[in-house]
């Protein structure tokens, strides 16, 4: 137990840094997902606003991003990054390629909770004379509002994994504190301490998730 | 008040295309209830979405009011389109929305100031026998409840006409009954123009003034039913009627 009392300052930083990446990542990703996924939902062929040809496009495109091994993006979205915040390397840095990878994922999440809102409630908002934005705002969302919060909990679960990778370019963070002290350093209690508390963070995420979701949810 | 002429509409479908709806003229006068009745596919939903254009109609002109609304910008359609009440087979209630919420949606989309929304709601829910329900979510009602809250959100913004598609098919006899009551109702008290489409003669025989018979988007025959006894000309107009309660 000694060792993991003295590591403890270590170890609070290394929380902290996984929540920086998971904050900004995951508002990067709502902040552009969610209107990507909404446009995605209304140009698609049948719906809203059908534009058969951009919908190809920006479909593959997301489809490409989702494609790329995270630790291949890491790497590929250097010269970007440089760009971005001025060096590749570091907590701040790990959040750019964080962002691209997490952006098309929650669009798509997105997209696909919106085509669970029943037709027949969006015909009525129609019949009503609501245009677009009101139909977004007023129906979509509120149908959707569970589901959306469901798939920013499961975005948020699969992003502390991937932020483990930020070890790589000294991100920092939860798991790379585990590979560099647990595995490195052959420290198999220091390890088993970090795993576990990446599962109790994992059981926390998915606990308070599942309570907001069930919370707006007035259909059950 | 209503006045399709010469309308068509055909679906492109994996089986060639469809003529949903075959060149339907027809005058529906303010203050009736007119109803379409034919078996599925017969075109009559289609119609009945021709008139606030939900579907374009590749040609013919849909006049309400002595208005085109075929020749109307988007932004006065759905200006239109606020007057225009509209409820259907599954209701299509907001599920995340409590009864109030749901039937103060219309008066949202129309900008009412919000001071005012109140009493117009709670007189809407009075006209269904729901002012008790206001604070519950749709799941927690029945299904002639729910096709009540669509009744009264669909008559909130005080329009001229209400269109019905099929607003009993989902419902059993008894719930039947009396959702074709309360719209008997609110065409009297409020002399609302009901257009109804339905495949139960039963609905149509109940409350309609005059009922158009339709058959491969095409209007067979129209049967006036004030009439103490109508004399139905055509096979399919027979047919419903022999078999009165229904398809």
């Amino acid at each position: 137990m000694g060792i993991i009392l003295e590591l403890m300052p270590q170890i609070v930083k290394a929380f902290g840094e996984t929540f920086y990446m998971l904050i900004v990542t995951l508002s990067i990703a709502a902040l552009l997902g969610i209107p990507l996924g909404t446009y995605l939902y209304l140009i698609r062929p049948g719906s809203m606003l059908q534009k058969p040809k951009i919908y190809l496009v920006l479909d593959m495109l997301v489809n490409i991003v989702r494609s790329f091994p995270f630790l291949v993006l890491l790497v590929a979205v250097i010269p970007f990054t440089r760009f971005v915040v001025g060096t590749s390397l570091g907590t701040t840095a790990v959040i750019v390629p964080l962002s691209i990878s997490a952006t098309p994922d929650f669009a798509r999440l997105i997209e696909q909770v919106l085509l669970d809102v029943n037709r027949g409630v969006i015909e009525m908002a129609e019949a009503s004379g609501a245009n677009v934005f009101q139909i977004i705002w007023k129906v979509l969302y509120r149908e959707a509002r569970s589901g959306m919060v469901s798939s920013a909990t499961m975005l948020c679960v699969s992003f502390i994994s991937y932020s483990t990778v930020a070890g790589l370019v000294g991100g920092g963070g939860i798991g790379d504190f585990a590979i560099r002290y647990g595995y490195y350093r052959y420290q198999p209690k220091v390890m088993i301490f970090t795993v576990v508390l990446i599962i109790a963070l994992v059981q926390v995420i998915q606990t308070i998730g599942r309570s907001v979701s069930h919370r707006l949810d007035k259909r059950i | 008040m209503i006045r399709l002429n010469d309308i068509n509409k055909t679906y492109e479908t994996a089986n060639g295309p469809l003529r949903a709806v075959n060149s339907v003229t027809v005058n529906i006068s303010a203050g009736e209830i007119f109803g379409f009745i034919g078996f599925s596919g017969a075109g009559k939903s289609t119609l009945l979405r021709c008139i606030n254009l939900l579907e374009k109609p590749d040609s013919g002109q849909v006049f309400v009011d002595g208005e085109d609304f075929t020749r109307l910008q988007k932004k006065e359609l759905l200006k239109r389109r606020q007057k225009i009440g509209m409820i259907f087979q599954h209701f299509n209630l907001i599920q995340n929305a409590t009864v109030y919420q749901n039937v103060a949606f219309p008066l949202e989309i129309a900008g009412l100031d919000k001071k005012l929304r109140r009493e117009r709601i709670l007189h809407s829910l009075e006209t269904v026998d729901l002012l008790e329900k206001e604070t519950a979510y749709p799941v927690k009602l029945s299904g002639g409840q729910k096709q009540r809250v669509a009744i009264a959100r669909a008559i909130v913004t005080n329009p001229k006409i209400l269109l019905c598609d099929e607003p009993t098919s989902a419902l059993d006899p008894q719930t039947t009954q009396s959702i074709l009551h309360y719209l008997k109702r609110i065409n009297q008290e409020f002399g609302i123009t009901i257009v109804l489409v339905t495949h139960e003669m039963e609905a149509a025989r109940k409350i309609c003034n005059r009922v158009s018979v339709m058959d491969g988007g095409k209007v067979v025959e129209t049967l006036n039913m004030s009439e103490s006894i109508p004399e139905p000309q055509s096979e399919l107009a027979k047919f419903l009627f022999v078999n009165g309660g229904g398809i």
